[in-house]
C-alpha cells in the first residue's frame, strides 16, 4: 500500500531542511561565528545532497510520490492536496543544484566579509527553491517555488551592492523574471479555470483530447516564466545582465542548473499536462525556431564579448538554444543526450566561471584584453592548476571525448539524424564550435598571451569590476579555490565515463516522458516502472568521438583565428555587411528594462503564433 | 450584451496587467517602474478573483447563516491570491531596496541614463 | 534602442499580446457561472476538518506547502533587503530628530487608533480559522498599526517598541513553528502537514485542529517581516548618511554593522 511508502514521506524534507536552516541563520546567524555559520550551511548542503543521492537511487527503481498532509485523491482521482513526484530526471536535477552549491559554498568559503550570515541564509533558500521547483507536481506549486528561486536569486545577484552594474543587473533580473512570472500566473488562472484543477497529473488527463485554441494560449502564458528563466531568445536579456555581475559562486549556480530549470518547466509542464492536446502539433516547430535563434544569436554575442563572464553567460545561452533544438526531434534519445549535456556543461562551465573568480581574485579584472598574459604571472604549481583547469573547461565545453558535455552532444546529435534531422550534428557543432572557440580565445590571451597586446584596454564598464571577497595578501591562491573549480573539471569527465551511463540516461528520459506513468503513479499510488522497450544507445563509439575531435579542432581553429587576425592580409577582417548587423545586435543588447520587457511581449506573440494550430 | 458582461472582468484584468508592462517599458523612472510591476500584478488578482466569482455566490466562511448548500465562491482562487499578495510584497521591497542603491550610486533612477551595462 | 524605436516594438508587442489575451478570454467559460469543482472539493474538505473559514482550509491545510513557500519568500526576501540595504562604506548612521513636526489631530488620531488597530490585528490573526482573515492579513494589520506610531511623529517610541534583534528572531520563529507544526504531522500522521490536532467544532475557536496554529505562525513571520523590512526603509530614509569627507572611512566599520 503506497501510504506506507517512507521514501515519499520523507520526500518533502529535501525542501524544508534547507529553508528550515535558513530561518534559523535569519533568527541569530548575526551572533553566530562565521565559521559556524559557514561550516553549518555546508553540512546541509550535503545533508540535501546525501537525501538527493539516495533518492537518486530509489527513482531508478520506481517513482517516488508525497501527497503532502495526507490529501491523496480518493478513486475519482480529483484532489484538494499538493503532490510533489520525483523521478530520476527530476530528482537528478535537485541533485545537480545541492552538488553545484555545495562546490559554491566551498569556494567561497569566506568570501564574503560584509553580508554576514545573509549570503548563506539566501543560498539556502535557493537551493530550497530549485529543489522544490524539481518536485512539485502542481502548477501553482511551481510558481511559488519559482518565485522563492527568484527571490533568492535577485538579492545574491545584487550583493554587491557598492557595485552599480551589479545593482543594475539585478533589477533587470528581477522586474523582467517578475513580468513573465506574473503571465505565467495568468496562464494558471486560464489553466485553472478551464478545468478547476491545478495538478498535472489531473490536468493530464482532462486536458487529453483538447485540441482548442484557448489550450495553446494557456500554454504559451504559462510557459512564459519558464521559457524567460531558460533565456530564450527573445526572452534571454536579463541573463548576461545578471551572470556578468553576480558572484562568481552563485554564477556556477546560475549558469549551471538555475537557467537549465526552466527548459525543465517547460518539459515538465508540456509532457505531463498538454501532451495531448493541441500544444502538441507545434511545439516541435516552437522548440525548434526559438532554439535555433537563441543558439545562433548567443553564438555571435559570445564571440563579440571581452568580459569573460559576460562571454561565458553567451555561452550558457548558445547551449540552451541547443538544448532546445536537439529536443525538438522529440525523443527519449534525445531528451538523454540533453539530460547528461546539462550535467556535463554545468560542469564544465562551473569550472570556468570559478577559474574567472580566480582571475578577479588575483586582478581585480576579468576582461580579456586587461588579462592577456596575466596568466603567466601566475607562479608555481598554482598557476599550472588554474591555467590546465581553464584549458579542460574550456576544451570540455567545446565537446572534448571524454567530457561529459560531449558524450551529452554526441548522444544528441545520433538522435536527431535518426529522426531524420541531417542538418542537426553540423548545426550542433557549429554552435559548439563558435562558442568554446570564443572560451579558447580567452585562455590563449590570458594564460599564453598569445598574439598582439590587445589595444583600446580602458573601455568603459569592461574592468573594474569589484567583488567583496576576503581579501588575501598572500602570494597564493586559497587551496579551495582551485580545488573547487578542479573538482568541476574531474566530475565533468568522469561522468562521461560512467559506464552505460548512456543508457541509463535513456532509461530515465523515457520514463520523465511516461505521462500516463506518472498518472498512474501519482493519482492511483501505482509507483512501478513499465519495462523498457527497445534498444538503447551505448555511449562513445567511433563516430561520435570523431565528431566530437572535429568540433573541438574547429574551436581550436575559431580561436587561433580570432587571437592571430591581425597577422591576416586585410582583406580578411570582416567587411561593413557583417559589421553593421553586428553592431545592431550590440545596441539591441542594451541593459534598458524597459527594452527587454518589450521584447518579451514581442516573445509572446511570436511563441503563440508559431504554436497556434495552422 | 450577456456576451460582453461573460468576458468583462477578465478583460478589465487582462488590461491592467498589459498598462503595468507599458507603464515599465515606458518609464523613466525605476521606482515607477517597480510601482507598474505591482500594477501588473493587481491583473493578476483580478484575474483570480474573476475566475472564482459565482452569480448569488457570498464569501465562503461558514457559520450560522451560510450553510453546506449555500452557493459560495470559489475559496481556492482567494488562496492563490493571498499567496500572489504576500510574493509581490516581498518581490517589491526587493526590487525597490535594489532601486535605493542604485540611486546612492549613480544618483539617478532613470533606466535610460543607467548605460553601465552596455557592451 | 533608440527610444522611438522601443516605441514602434512596444506597439506591435502589445498588439500580439492583446490577440493573445483575447483568443485566451474567449475560451474561458463565461464569468460568474456554476462550475469550479475544485471549489466543492474544497468546501467538502474543509467541512470534513471542520474549519469554517474555507479560505483558510485551502491556504493552511489543503494547500499547506504553498503557503510554507509564501512564507518562505518573506522570511527570504528580508534577508535580501538586509544583505542590499546593509550601510556600506562611506555611510554613517545619525540620531533621527525627534522634533518632527505632525499636526495634532493627527497625533490624536493615533493614539486612539494605534490601541485598536493592535487589538484588530490579534483579533484577526487568532480568529483564522473561523471569520475572514488569518495570519497574513492580521499581521500587516498588526506591523501597520505599529508603524501608525511614525505617522504620529513618535519615531523615537517605534523604535523602542520594536527591538529589531528580537524581531528578527521571532520572524525566524513563525517560519520554524510552521514548520515544526507541518513536521509534528509528520511524525504522528506519516505525511508532512498533516492536520493531526483535533478539529473539535465548527466555529470554536478552537476548530480546525493546525489550521489556527499555522495562522498565528504565519501572524508571528508576518508581523516580524513587515516590520523589519519597513525599518530597513526608514532607516535609508531618515538615518543613513553620506560620509562628509570621502577617503576617511574605515572599511571594518561599515562591515561590522
Amino acid at each position: 500500500m503506497p501510504s506506507a511508502d517512507t521514501a515519499g514521506q520523507l520526500l518533502p524534507l529535501l525542501v524544508i531542511i534547507p529553508v528550515l536552516a535558513a530561518a534559523v541563520l535569519v533568527g541569530v546567524g548575526q551572533r553566530l561565528p562565521g565559521r559556524l555559520v559557514g561550516a553549518g550551511t555546508m553540512m546541509v548542503a550535503v545533508v540535501v545532497g546525501g537525501g538527493g543521492t539516495a533518492a537518486l537511487i530509489i527513482t531508478g527503481r520506481r517513482r517516488i510520490v508525497s501527497w503532502l498532509g495526507d490529501w491523496r485523491p480518493g478513486g475519482s482521482g480529483t484532489g484538494v492536496g499538493i503532490a510533489l513526484q520525483a523521478d530520476q530526471l527530476s530528482i537528478g536535477l535537485a541533485l545537480l543544484a545541492a552538488t553545484l552549491m555545495i562546490i559554491a559554498l566551498g569556494f567561497s568559503w569566506h568570501y564574503f566579509r560584509a553580508p554576514g550570515s545573509h549570503f548563506h541564509a539566501l543560498m539556502l533558500f535557493f537551493l530550497a527553491g530549485m529543489t522544490g521547483f524539481a518536485l512539485a507536481g502542481d502548477i501553482f506549486t511551481m510558481f511559488v517555488f519559482f518565485e522563492m528561486m527568484g527571490v533568492a536569486a535577485y538579492a545574491l545577484t545584487g550583493l554587491k551592492v557598492e557595485d552599480p552594474s551589479a545593482v543594475q543587473g539585478a533589477i533587470n533580473f528581477g522586474i523582467v523574471n517578475s513580468v513573465a512570472a506574473y503571465l505565467s500566473l495568468i496562464g494558471i488562472g486560464m489553466v485553472y479555470a478551464h478545468t478547476g484543477e491545478l495538478n498535472l497529473a489531473e490536468l493530464s488527463r482532462s486536458l487529453a483530447g483538447d485540441h482548442s485554441t484557448f489550450v495553446v494560449i494557456a500554454f504559451v502564458l504559462l510557459s512564459t516564466g519558464f521559457l524567460v528563466k531558460a533565456a530564450v531568445v527573445p526572452f534571454h536579456f536579463w541573463l548576461d545582465d545578471a551572470h556578468a555581475v553576480a558572484p562568481t559562486p552563485v554564477c556556477v549556480l546560475f549558469s549551471g542548473v538555475m537557467v537549465e530549470l526552466g527548459l525543465y518547466g517547460v518539459l515538465r509542464v508540456y509532457r505531463i499536462g498538454f501532451a495531448a492536446t493541441s500544444v502538441a502539433a507545434g511545439i516541435d516547430r516552437v522548440l525548434l525556431v526559438l532554439g535555433a535563434a537563441t543558439a545562433v544569436l548567443a553564438a555571435v554575442m559570445c564571440l563579440l564579448q571581452r568580459h569573460l563572464k559576460r562571454l561565458l553567460a553567451y555561452s550558457t545561452i548558445a547551449h540552451m538554444g541547443m538544448f532546445l533544438v536537439a529536443l525538438s526531434v522529440g525523443d527519449p534519445e534525445s531528451l538523454a543526450g540533453i539530460a547528461l549535456f546539462v550535467l556535463g556543461h554545468a560542469a564544465v562551465k562551473g569550472a570556468l566561471f570559478l577559474c574567472a573568480g580566480i582571475l578577479l581574485d588575483r586582478f581585480g579584472s576579468v576582461d580579456e584584453f586587461t588579462l592577456w598574459g596575466a596568466g603567466q604571472r601566475l607562479r608555481g604549481w598554482d598557476g599550472v592548476g588554474v591555467r590546465s583547469i581553464f584549458l579542460l573547461a574550456a576544451l570540455g565545453l567545446a565537446g572534448l571525448p571524454p567530457f561529459a558535455a560531449g558524450l551529452g552532444k554526441s548522444l544528441a546529435e545520433t538522435a536527431m539524424t535518426e529522426a531524420g534531422a541531417a542538418w542537426g550534428p553540423p548545426f550542433m557543432i557549429i554552435i559548439s564550435a563558435l562558442t568554446g572557440g570564443a572560451v579558447l580565445r580567452v585562455w590563449l590571451r590570458v594564460a599564453v598571451g598569445a598574439g598582439r597586446k590587445p589595444e583600446g584596454i580602458e573601455a568603459e564598464g569592461m574592468s573594474g569590476d569589484e567583488e567583496l571577497m576576503e581579501v588575501d595578501v598572500g602570494e597564493d591562491i586559497p587551496n579551495r579555490m582551485i580545488i573547487s573549480a578542479g573538482a568541476l573539471v574531474v566530475i565533468g569527465c568522469a561522468l562521461g565515463l560512467v559506464p552505460s551511463i548512456a543508457a541509463r540516461a535513456t532509461v530515465a528520459a523515457d520514463r520523465f516522458l511516461d505521462a500516463d506513468g506518472y498518472v498512474a503513479a501519482v493519482l492511483h499510488g501505482r509507483i512501478g516502472y513499465p519495462p523498457v522497450a527497445g534498444p538503447v544507445p551505448s555511449g562513445w563509439d567511433l563516430h561520435g568521438v570523431l565528431l566530437s575531435c572535429l568540433t573541438v579542432a574547429a574551436a581550436c581553429a575559431v580561436a587561433a583565428l580570432a587571437v592571430l587576425r591581425h597577422r591576416l592580409p586585410g582583406g580578411l577582417r570582416p567587411p561593413e555587411v557583417v559589421r553593421r548587423p553586428v553592431r545592431l545586435l550590440r545596441r539591441v543588447h542594451s541593459g534598458r528594462v524597459g527594452d527587454y520587457v518589450v521584447w518579451l511581449l514581442i516573445g509572446v506573440g511570436v511563441t503563440a503564433a508559431i504554436l497556434a494550430p495552422a | 450584451m450577456i456576451g460582453f458582461l461573460a468576458y468583462y472582468p477578465y478583460a478589465v484584468a487582462g488590461a491592467i496587467v498589459l498598462l503595468g508592462l507599458v507603464g515599465i517599458a515606458i518609464s523613466r523612472d525605476l521606482v515607477h517602474a517597480v510601482v507598474c510591476l505591482s500594477v501588473c500584478q493587481s491583473g493578476t488578482y483580478v484575474f483570480l478573483l474573476a475566475v472564482g466569482y459565482q452569480y448569488g455566490g457570498i464569501a465562503p466562511i461558514f457559520g450560522s447563516t451560510v450553510h453546506r448548500g449555500t452557493p459560495v465562491v470559489d475559496p481556492v482562487v482567494q488562496a492563490l491570491s493571498l499567496t500572489d499578495i504576500v510574493v509581490s510584497a516581498a518581490i517589491t521591497s526587493m526590487l525597490l531596496a535594489l532601486v535605493i542603491q542604485i540611486a546612492k550610486r549613480r544618483g539617478t533612477v532613470d533606466p535610460d541614463e543607467l548605460r553601465s551595462l552596455e557592451g | 534602442m533608440s527610444r522611438r524605436a522601443r516605441m514602434v516594438l512596444l506597439a506591435l508587442g502589445l498588439a500580439g499580446a492583446v490577440v493573445v489575451l483575447a483568443v485566451g478570454v474567449l475560451g474561458l467559460p463565461a464569468f460568474g457561472g456554476h462550475r469550479h469543482p475544485y471549489r466543492d472539493l474544497a468546501v467538502a474538505a474543509s467541512f470534513r476538518h471542520a474549519t469554517a473559514n474555507a479560505v483558510s482550509a485551502v491556504n493552511f491545510d489543503q494547500r499547506a506547502l504553498d503557503t510554507f513557500g509564501e512564507e518562505t519568500i518573506l522570511v527570504a526576501s528580508v534577508a535580501g533587503v538586509a544583505a542590499l540595504l546593509r550601510p556600506v562604506r562611506r555611510e554613517r548612521r545619525r540620531q533621527v530628530d525627534p522634533e518632527m513636526p505632525v499636526m495634532d489631530s493627527t497625533r490624536l488620531l493615533t493614539a486612539v487608533f494605534f490601541p485598536v488597530t493592535l487589538l484588530i490585528g490579534i483579533d484577526v490573526v487568532a480568529h483564522g480559522a473561523i471569520t475572514p482573515g488569518g495570519g497574513f492579513q492580521g499581521g500587516v494589520v498588526l506591523a501597520t498599526g505599529l508603524h501608525l506610531l511614525y505617522v504620529g511623529g513618535r519615531y523615537r517610541l517605534l523604535e523602542r517598541m520594536r527591538p529589531l534583534p528580537l524581531f528578527e528572531i521571532t520572524e525566524a520563529a513563525g517560519l520554524v513553528s510552521f514548520i515544526a507544526i507541518g513536521l509534528a504531522g509528520l511524525a504522528v500522521a506519516g505525511h508532512l502537514f498533516s492536520n493531526v490536532v483535533p478539529q473539535g467544532r465548527m466555529g470554536q475557536l478552537t476548530s480546525a485542529g493546525t489550521v489556527g496554529l499555522l495562522s498565528c505562525a504565519v501572524g508571528m513571520a508576518v508581523v516580524s517581516s513587515v516590520v523589519i523590512l519597513l525599518a530597513g526603509f526608514l532607516d535609508q530614509a531618515l538615518a543613513l548618511e553620506e560620509e562628509p569627507a570621502a577617503g576617511q572611512w574605515d572599511g571594518r566599520e561599515g562591515a561590522a554593522r
